[in-house]
This record gives C-alpha cells, structure tokens and sequence, in this order.
C-alpha cells in the first residue's frame, strides 16, 4: 500500500500530446546516511519506474538515491487511441506498485 | 553546508574503527567517468538540451529539475535516452529515462537531492546515435533553524 | 500578590498586541507575508498543484484513515462526522481550543487523539506519528483557502499570554527571542534566505528538510535548536501556548495546509 496521486487528462483529442505527472509516497533512503546510532541506514529506493500505454512502453526512468523522497516525475505522451495507462514503481525490498490511469481518445 | 561536511571529516579520522568508511564522495572524475560510461568515445555536443533548475535552492534535499530536448520525436528522429549527472553527491548519477516517438515532446521534470552546491550535467541521446549535453550550476543553501545543530 | 501582578502584566501584553494585531487587519491592505511569498517560484509551483504537492500524498492517506474505523468501539471519523469536507469546514482555523471539559487548550491533534481515546476507544497516536498528521492535515485541508479566525473564549486568553510572553522571551545560547527574528528582522536575509514572519498558516506542513509531513511542534522544536535552547518535551504546554499567539498573530490570513516549506 503506498499513496499515489497521479495528474492526467481523463480525455484526449486523437494525436494531441498530453503530460502525465506522478507522486508517490516513498523515503527514498539513500543508503548514504547515518543513523542516530551512527551506522548508515540501509539504502531503500525506488529504481525504477515505467509507463505503458495499451502494454506498449513509453516511458521508462531508472532512478538514483539522487531522486528526492516522495519522487515525482513528469513525462509527456501522444494519445493515439483509447485505453489504459499503467505506472509501475519497483526498488528495493521488493518494492512493487502499481497505479492505472484510463484515458479516453476521440 | 561546508562546515558539517568538514566536522563529520574530522569526527571521522577521529573514531577510526566504530564508525564505517565514509562514502567515497562523487568528484567532477567521478562524474566524468559515468558519463564515458554513457557516452563512451563519441563526441559530446553542447545544444538542444535544456536544463531547468533554479539556479539558488532553499534546500538541497527537493530539488525540481527539469530536463527538456529540442527534438521533433518522430519516428526518424527521435531522443533515446536522457541522463543526469552530477559533480558532488556520494554518487554521480542521478537518473536515466527511455523515451521513444510515442513521448511526443522530450520533456522529463523530477526532483532530485543536491547534497552542496555543484554543477549538473544533461545528456540526451538522439536516434541518430549522436549526444548532446547541457550544464548548469545550483547553488544550495539550508535554513536557518534545522533538527540539529549544524 | 506578584502573581496577580504578573497576570494583569501578561494581560495588558497580551492586549497591546492583540491590538497591534487588530490595527493591522484593519488599516487598509494586509503587509503580513505567509512562508509562501518567501519561497522561490519553483517551491511555489509545486506547492499550488495538488497532484504536485507531497503535503498532499499525506492529505490522501488522511482521508483513507477517516474512512477506516479503529479502535475497540470499531467506528471510523466518518461514522460521527460523516464528510469531512462538510463537517471540518472552518475547524483547523479555529484551533487551538478548550476542549470540552477540559482545563488547557488543545491543538488539532490533541483534539485527534481525544476523538480517538474518547469515542473511538482506541490508543492515542504518538506524537509527530504518520497517521496522526495524516488525519491532522486532511482535517486542516478542508479549511484550506479560510481565514485563521481563532475561537473568541476567555478562558484561552491566559494561555495566549503565556504564548505572547514565550514569543519575546530571550532564550538559548545565542540569547535570541522569537520577535527578534521574525517580527524585528523579517524580510532581511539569513545565510542567504529571507527570514520570514512566522506566520503558521499550512500546518502541518511538508518540509523539505524533513523530507515528510510535520506539525507545528516539530518546526517550532527545529526553532529552539536553532538558537541553541533545550526543546521542550513533546507534551509541554509551552508549544500550544505559542500555536495560540502565533494563530491569533495570523488571524485573517489563509490555511494553505498542506504547505511546503524548505
């Protein structure tokens, strides 16, 4: 369970490029820094995020202990036909979600 | 931001053994090796890549980027690949996105973590297997009143 | 009779800025700044669209626990409170409040975990827990864009004095009260940042330094080691008595909750 809030039209016109943004809830640990009892917190990210369209890639972000907590990303995207839009985030201890988004083209 | 750096330094060669080695920190060859990584012998062209980043951060753990690449993103001629890298950070990569046509603009926003001020870098990588890179220096500066005492 | 002495003194403090306040409102167009008019443009940005904004990932989690009955009575917020957006409209802008029966002023997370112990039967969260300021913040939320209007009740004027006299009171290694920085020196530079007036209008707030939600206890404790003072325990009265000045000292501005603040 981790709280996402994804921001993309529900409607496209046929061809139109539509940006599709993505905040999820995620320490994002980096692996660099020490705890209170001075031994390093062990590294949790997220690294790596994807988007399909219709099961087709069209986008795809190998993040970094760089990325920020929370992360965000944004991306843009042709709407050439009607369907579902599934964001993946995977990472470490076997962090998997998943979060579908449909978008209707006319 | 200098002066925590220089005290954890030396609070370091100080308790030798219960503490673990402190991450090796990203300098501008560390930097530059990644992007060979990337890159490898071709030629790096400065242009069509934008980096947008506010030049003065309030606070170096949420940085809003945003990278985009003047590019028509059609079939013939499209960005590959965006990747970004910075000079500074205990490692020097930030991230690396897979685009194709069906992006329509090349255009890629995050938030990334700047743990000083430094210079980060932009590759994009066309189709044409070409690359193009852009720069940008942040300067980060931190609050005044934090949890602990810096 | 010193103590009485001291009472009529906080009293007439307390008046004279509740009058400075009152003037400020009323003269004309409003010159107090929110931390937001202090950031730069991009931490605005992000602040102002809601699919954007971390704060609002909390707000979301939030609005799941109102739904999610709890503790031994097995009732969720909503079972008493129905919609949050109709019932909590205008509460966060009126806390810090007596509780009902109760002898000192609680904050909306105090009132949180009274709902909880009282009629949910259920433990109290912990002080700066995830699902307390989870709750905190969706309740703050619906009050989003209202004035700050604290609640007209006698018996909290004591404790705002207290408040007001803990506002300039010198304190810590560096000898530094709140006014001196922010009611004094507002607008100047910091180490590079404008110090801004301290004005508590999104709590609780996602700050960038801690990387999560926070409440107003957490950034006021950030205050106290930034001039070298001891923070007071988690529970000490003295941060509900300073939320009920500062609350009175913004009222008229508008909630932002959930803000961003670096």
């Amino acid at each position: 369970m981790s709280n996402i809030l994804v921001n993309a039209p529900k409607t496209a016109s046929r061809g139109a490029v539509i940006e599709i943004k993505a905040l999820i809830l995620h320490p994002m640990e980096t692996g660099f820094r020490p705890g209170a009892n001075g031994r390093i917190i062990p590294r949790n990210i997220i690294e790596r995020f994807t988007a399909t369209w219709n099961g087709t890639e069209i986008f795809a972000m190998d993040m970094s202990s760089a990325i920020a907590a929370n992360p965000f990303v944004s991306f843009f995207a042709v709407a050439n036909e009607s369907g579902t839009v599934v964001l993946r985030w995977t990472g470490d201890e076997g962090f998997a979600v998943e979060e579908r988004v449909a978008i209707a083209v006319e | 931001m200098d002066r925590r750096r220089f005290l954890a330094g030396t609070a370091a060669t100080a308790t030798v053994v219960v503490l673990p080695l402190a991450p090796a920190a990203a300098t501008p060859d560390a930097m530059a090796e990644a992007i060979r990584k990337v890159v490898g012998s071709a030629t790096l062209t400065e242009g069509r890549v934008n980096l947008d980043v506010p030049p003065l951060v309030e606070n170096g753990s949420t940085v809003p980027l945003i990278v985009s690449v003047d590019s028509p993103m059609t079939a013939a001629d499209y960005v590959k690949a965006i990747h970004v890298f910075n000079e500074k950070n205990p490692q020097p990569n930030v991230f690396s996105a897979r685009l194709g046509p069906g992006n329509g603009k090349a255009i890629v926003g995050t938030r990334i973590k700047l743990g000083d001020s430094q210079r980060i870098i932009a590759i994009a990588e066309t189709s044409d297997g070409r690359f193009w890179s852009a720069g940008a220096d942040v300067i980060v500066t931190l609050a005044a009143c934090l949890e602990e005492s810096t | 009779m010193t103590m009485r002495l001291l009472a009529v003194g906080l009293a007439l403090v307390f008046a004279a800025s509740y009058a400075v306040a009152q003037v400020g409102t009323q003269s004309g167009a409003d010159k107090r700044r929110s931390g937001y008019q202090d950031m730069g443009e991009a931490l605005q940005k992000m602040q102002d669209d809601d699919t954007a904004n971390p704060g609002m990932l909390f707000v979301q989690l939030g609005g799941q626990l109102w739904n999610k009955a709890a503790g031994a009575a097995d009732k969720s917020c909503a079972d008493c409170h129905g919609g949050a957006a109709a019932s909590m409209k205008g509460v966060a802008t009126r806390y810090p409040a007596m509780s009902r029966g109760g002898d000192r002023p609680i904050d909306l997370e105090g009132r949180v975990n009274l709902c909880r112990t009282e009629h949910q039967k259920a433990e109290p969260l912990p002080p700066e827990n995830r699902d307390l300021l989870a709750l905190a913040a969706y309740v703050s939320h619906q009050s989003r864009d209202l004035p700050i209007a604290p609640p007209y009740d006698p018996r909290l004027d004591a404790f705002r004095a207290q408040g007001a006299e803990i506002y300039r009171r010198r304190q810590g290694q560096l000898n530094l009260s709140c006014a001196i920085c922010h009611d004094d020196n507002a607008g100047k530079k910091l180490a590079g940042i404008a110090i801004p007036e301290a004005h508590p209008t999104g709590y609780p707030i996602y700050r960038l330094e801690w990387q999560a939600l926070g409440s107003l206890k957490r950034r006021l404790r950030n205050c106290l080691v930034g001039i070298r003072a001891e923070a007071w325990p988690l529970d000490a009265p003295e941060y509900v008595a300073l939320e009920l000045y500062l609350m009175e000292r913004a009222k008229g501005m508008k909630l932002e909750t959930p803000a961003v603040r670096p």
